[in-house]
């Protein structure tokens, strides 16, 4: 068994809704992400889907510290994030880095890209002062852009570079977790096969472990490990990816995957065409969230709600009442 | 079968300070009654230009149609008043945009807009209009179309907003439609509604479709035709069938090769190697050639002439003349 690195317990996040200018009165909450749990071993991508507004985005700037947990535990190597001392929140900071989707806004349009790279060093002094350059040409070249490159401005390099421009800046460090949120979606069909295998040769290479957020089911099965389906806060199944494609057990993960686009004309797969919307996160459906859209829905699962429990093989989790 | 449009020689370039850009460059393709052409390339390809050029709304003054012809039902296109093409547009051909957030009018509610293509172009009293309007909602599957057609569309979801710019769309009963990557901003089961959708309503009312799209799995799905686009030009053309089992063109195979696969275990994916020209610059000979694994001398002088491969699957590349 490996070593785990990142172990979220219950996570939690609410958004209060708030009415009136003055005294701002909570009136409801958006549950985000309700109580969900997961592991992410080292070296390995755990991979999140799940529709927009499920709360993987949420789950990822958790993780980032960039909201307040409501209520949960994230623990890194061991060590509860929310407990940890300045110095340690610092180095905390410096191991998880996040690659986000569109490299047009991720980079700033005023900063050569010598500088962008450079400033997560030069802000956690990680490295001296005079072995800062190097390190930018190092992880210049690693994503495999020349280092002159490190004087030229985000403006003058194509939408395939500049994203290999923001892996360089989240290696800076060496991290040990990266969060990808999208990495690809925003990046042209030839373009996106380059990214991937950049990032898994990364991995290889540096045994670092990807938090892999995206929709198109085709990456992230290409790319994970385990893959964690979510609804409407909830992770409704977790599983190792060949498993949850090919056995899926939650209806809402099987109509996801026959929603996923055929390979060829002639790939014909049950249609599982899902009725009606996502419902609101402000008020979701009592019991099973995925109840009123779900096919097997049974008089158990508008009242119970069903939680997260292993069934046959060992690392395949699933919440629904039908298992 | 008749062909309802036929493009031949299409040619639209840009006039900009940095020199010609060859948007669309030579393309012609056909369409037959009832069918669906998916055009299929990068971003940059000139798959959106030749959408616009059919509806003659290529933005002037930089862009212009060079030459050739569009025949729509047995009629140049580019012969037209601008006149002749107002009636045209929105009642004989149609166009649903990417994103339905930026194609509706945030300050209009969705009955009047809905309602506007059939004011222009269909001579009806007030109630018909809003009868037809309800009817083209509950067509699309808007729920409680009584209520929404008062409601704007920041009230609604990403499908929803798409649904609606498709009643909109469909409401003059169109003979040509066409889709510019109608499904990139929706979620995946919700593209899979739409797609559903689309494909129902052309059964009922025998309507053309040009799918424009990066996505060979939208393809697969709802195209009987393809063409693949590459730098303004058309590199391979065929039936679907035809271009998935028997792609020819080595821009279409790696296309085909660098996507991720659901069913099988692939530790690296084929990728190709640089970038797409830049249209204003466009190396000599094959544009693929600079990016082609199996480049030969003759491909960096000269573009390749149209070869058939089979009946009804055209080529243009050295390697099989």
């Amino acid at each position: 068994m490996s070593e785990i690195l990142l172990e979220v317990r219950d996570l939690k996040k609410y958004f209060p809704v708030t009415k009136g200018l003055v005294f701002m009165r909570q009136v409801a909450a958006v549950k985000a992400v309700d109580s969900i749990s997961f592991t992410i071993d080292k070296g390995e991508t755990f991979g999140l889907v799940g529709e927009s507004g499920c709360g993987k985005t949420t789950t990822a700037r958790l993780i980032l510290l960039l909201e307040r947990i409501t209520s949960g535990n994230i623990l890194y190597e061991g060590n509860n994030i929310n407990q940890l001392s300045k110095l340690e929140l610092r180095k905390y900071r410096s191991s998880v880095q996040a690659i986000f989707q569109d490299p047009f806004s991720s980079l700033s349009p005023r900063m050569r890209v010598g500088d962008i790279i450079a400033e997560p060093i030069i802000v956690s002094a990680a490295f001296p002062k005079k072995a800062i350059k190097e390190r930018v040409a190092e992880v210049l070249e690693l994503v495999g852009l020349s280092r002159d490159g490190a004087k030229l401005y985000p403006h003058e390099f194509s939408g395939g570079q500049r994203q290999r421009i923001a892996v360089a800046r989240s290696l800076a460090l060496n991290p040990k977790l990266i969060i990808l949120d999208e990495p690809v979606s925003a990046l042209d069909v030839s373009i996106r096969a380059q990214i991937m295998n950049l990032l898994h040769s990364i991995q290889r290479d540096f045994s670092i472990s990807y938090l892999l957020i995206a929709h198109d089911l085709a990456v992230v099965k290409h790319m994970s490990n385990r893959i964690g389906v979510m609804y409407l806060g909830k992770l409704v199944e977790t599983a190792e990816s060949e498993e949850l494609y090919f056995h899926p057990l939650h209806p809402y993960s099987q109509a996801l995957l026959s929603a996923a686009l055929p390979l060829r004309p002639d790939d014909q797969r049950a249609e599982i065409v899902l009725p009606g919307e996502v419902p609101s996160p402000l008020n979701p459906p009592p019991g099973c969230r995925f109840h009123p859209r779900c096919m097997y829905a049974m008089p158990v699962c508008s009242i119970e709600e069903p939680l997260l429990k292993q069934v046959a093989s060992t690392h395949h989790e699933v919440a629904c009442h039908l298992h | 079968m008749k062909n309802l449009l036929e493009v031949k020689d299409l040619n639209t370039y840009f006039f900009t300070r940095r020199g010609v850009v060859k948007a669309v460059d030579g393309v012609s393709f056909s369409l037959g009654e009832g069918e669906t052409i998916g055009l299929v390339g990068e971003s940059g390809c000139g798959k959106s230009v030749t959408c616009l050029s059919i509806l003659r709304l290529v933005p002037a003054p930089a862009g212009r149609i060079i030459g050739g012809e569009i025949i729509f039902d047995g009629e140049n296109l580019l012969s037209k008043s601008e006149g002749e093409m107002r009636r045209i547009r929105g009642k004989r051909i149609s166009m649903i945009l990417q994103d339905p957030m930026t194609s509706l009018n945030p300050v209009f509610n969705i009955g009047y807009q809905v309602a506007e293509p059939i004011r222009v172009h269909q001579n009806l009293d007030k109630q018909s209009v809003w009868e037809k309007v309800k009817e083209m909602l509950r067509l699309v599957g808007i729920p409680s179309p009584e209520v929404r057609i008062k409601e704007y569309p920041h009230q609604m979801s990403g499908g929803m907003r798409q649904r609606i710019s498709g009643a909109m769309v469909l409401s003059c009963q169109p003979q040509l439609l066409i889709a510019d990557e109608p499904t990139t901003s929706l979620d995946v089961t919700i593209q899979a509604q739409f797609l559903r959708l689309l494909k129902d309503i052309q059964q009922q009312s025998n309507l053309s479709m040009i799918v424009v799209t990066h996505d060979f799995g939208i393809v697969a799905k709802v195209c009987n035709q393809v063409a693949v686009m590459y730098a303004g030009k058309i590199v391979e053309s065929a039936g679907v069938r035809e271009l998935f089992n028997n792609p020819n063109h080595p821009y279409t195979i790696a296309l085909m090769n660098s996507l991720p696969k659901m069913d099988v275990k692939v530790d690296k994916l084929y990728s190709i190697e640089g970038q797409p020209p830049d249209l204003a610059d466009v190396p000599l000979g094959c544009n693929f050639a600079p990016r082609c694994p199996e480049v030969r001398e003759i491909c960096q002088q000269q573009y390749p002439p149209q070869s058939v491969v089979k009946e009804g699957h055209y080529l243009n590349c050295w390697l099989t003349i």
